[in-house]
């Protein structure tokens, strides 16, 4: 009978490294708490810098889940040491006892509605980037019919002392440029502004896409971090922010804001941590062993991660993570127990 | 000397490696956390006195950085102190605190404008 992996977590990271370990000659229990697979890939509709359809990512990878145990709707109840192995019990009563642990939990989109001073949850045309997500997924939306200009704000809860969030999400840049020309493509009169205080498009192709939001789109970027939103009777919001590479405030009138959520790490992970006994680190994510050439081993025997887990991460790196923690599994399955 | 009849201008360029700034220094070590802003402007976009004055803590704290104070610190004689711009710091600076610290290094004289030194 092949050795059982318990991997924590079902989207992109989890469900390609369950694939992984199935195809080494293992079988993985992958445990999503969700009803559904996918994790937040399944909640996006196109994916930078292409627009790919995300659909036609996580399609296929739900088409082939033969030989892997999963579990929908079921969360972790506890997880013990006994000798070697891991003894892991399920919320639906079941258990299993494992020498590996992956643990692909990924992120949770930071609660917008916690920067009181954007009105996310109190305006209703102050929405967030995934909202425009579940949007763009619907097609038509009659809240955009009258809109003449719209504003994405960047960095919501991520570089943010204040939120309690300190680091950079990474994606929502790429993420904000991307809809931006996503926006502007269904509505070419709208009038978008996007407020950034650093552009950080590092990946390949993302200068691209930001060369034509400039030239083919017109969006209009404004150096300058939104301070405030405010409503007025109509429902009209006003912005507030500096324009810091011309040295004057503003305000604009806009029919639509998009707040650029961050990424915020998983609710369980604490849980988790103390669990299995690791560390979680100042910025609330798992801590590797190695930032820099052990990315998916933890300080504990048989405890590995993969994905947004770990911190802020695109699918791309998420997918080839999930592939290197499935071989550092391997590896550590083949050799011989310490005793 | 020949005389070609042109005048001698100041230099346009900002010379920052010349910068010897021993009160800013001298800040710096009261409030570490003034090299800590991105001038990412949220001060100055919420600053109550920002709408009818040049008043802008960003840029007061630029200048600071590259010794070129005289150009900007006139402009805290605006501020009323009203810590709205610390309410919205994204890199958690005490602005009203550092506010008040610059004042205290760079003395009286030093938020006053030129002609009135
Ligand atoms: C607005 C936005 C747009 C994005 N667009 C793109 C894009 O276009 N292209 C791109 O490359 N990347 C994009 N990303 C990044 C992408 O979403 C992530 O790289 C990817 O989702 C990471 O996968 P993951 O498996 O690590 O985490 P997740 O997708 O978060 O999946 C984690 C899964 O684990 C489950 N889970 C969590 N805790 C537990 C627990 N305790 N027990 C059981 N299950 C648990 C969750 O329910 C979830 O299903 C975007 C991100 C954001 C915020
Ligand atoms: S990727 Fe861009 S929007 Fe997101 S946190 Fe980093 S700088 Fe801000
Ligand atoms: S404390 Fe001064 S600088 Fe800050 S917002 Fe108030 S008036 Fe403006
Ligand atoms: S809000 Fe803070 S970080 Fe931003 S410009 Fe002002 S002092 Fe600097």
């Amino acid at each position: 009978m092949s050795q059982n992996v318990v991997v924590i977590g079902g989207g992109p990271a989890g469900i390609e490294a369950s694939r992984r370990l199935r195809d080494l000659g293992y079988t993985p229990i992958l445990v999503e708490k969700q009803p559904v697979l996918g994790g937040h890939l399944a909640r996006w509709d196109r994916l930078f810098p292409d627009g790919v359809e995300a659909r036609t990512v996580l399609g296929p990878m739900l088409q082939d889940l033969d030989g892997i145990k999963y579990f929908t709707d079921t969360e972790i109840s506890s997880i013990n040491r006994l000798k070697d192995t891991w003894v892991v019990m399920l919320s639906n009563g079941l258990s299993a006892q494992v020498r590996a642990i992956l643990l692909t939990t990924g992120f949770d989109l930071f609660k917008a509605e916690k920067k009181e001073e954007y009105g996310y949850g109190i305006y209703e045309r102050v929405i967030t980037n995934a909202d425009l997500e579940d949007w763009f997924k619907a097609g038509a939306a009659p809240q955009f019919d009258h809109v003449h200009t719209i504003g994405f704000v960047h960095c919501v809860g991520s570089r943010d002392e204040k939120a309690g969030n300190r680091q950079c999400s990474k994606v929502c840049c790429v993420t904000a440029v991307k809809q931006a020309c996503e926006f502007k493509e269904k509505y070419p009169d709208v009038t978008v502004y996007c407020f950034y205080m650093d552009l950080r498009m590092f990946g390949r192709k993302f200068e691209d896409l930001y060369l034509k939001a400039q030239k083919d789109y017109g969006i209009r970027f404004v150096r300058g971090r939104v301070s405030e939103v405010s409503e007025d009777l109509d429902g009209h919001l006003f912005v507030k922010a500096e324009d810091t590479l011309f040295g004057k405030p503003m305000k604009i009138k806009m029919d639509l804001l998009v707040l650029m959520a961050g990424m915020a790490p998983a609710a369980g992970t604490s849980d988790l941590a103390r669990m299995t006994n690791i560390s979680v680190g100042d910025d609330g994510f798992f801590v590797p062993s190695s930032i820099v050439d052990a990315p998916c081993s933890s300080s504990r025997e048989g405890i590995f991660f993969a994905g947004t887990a770990t911190g802020p991460k695109t699918i791309p790196e998420t997918l080839s993570e999930a592939a290197a923690a499935a071989m550092a599994i391997d590896r550590y399955l083949k050799t011989p127990a310490k005793r | 000397m020949i005389d070609f009849g042109y005048g001698l201008t100041p230099s346009a360029t900002l010379k920052i490696e010349n910068v010897q700034n021993p009160l800013f220094e001298e800040l710096h070590r009261r409030e570490p956390d003034v090299a800590k802003c991105i001038a990412c402007g949220s001060c100055t976009a919420s600053c109550s006195a920002g709408v009818f004055t040049e008043m802008s803590l960003r840029r007061v704290i630029l200048s600071l950085q590259r010794g070129r104070e005289k150009e900007t610190l006139p402009m805290l004689r605006h501020c009323m102190l009203c810590g709205k711009c610390l309410l919205v710091c994204p890199r958690g600076i005490n602005t009203r605190h550092l506010i008040l610290s610059i004042g205290k290094v760079y003395g009286p004289d030093g938020l006053k404008e030129e002609a009135d030194r």
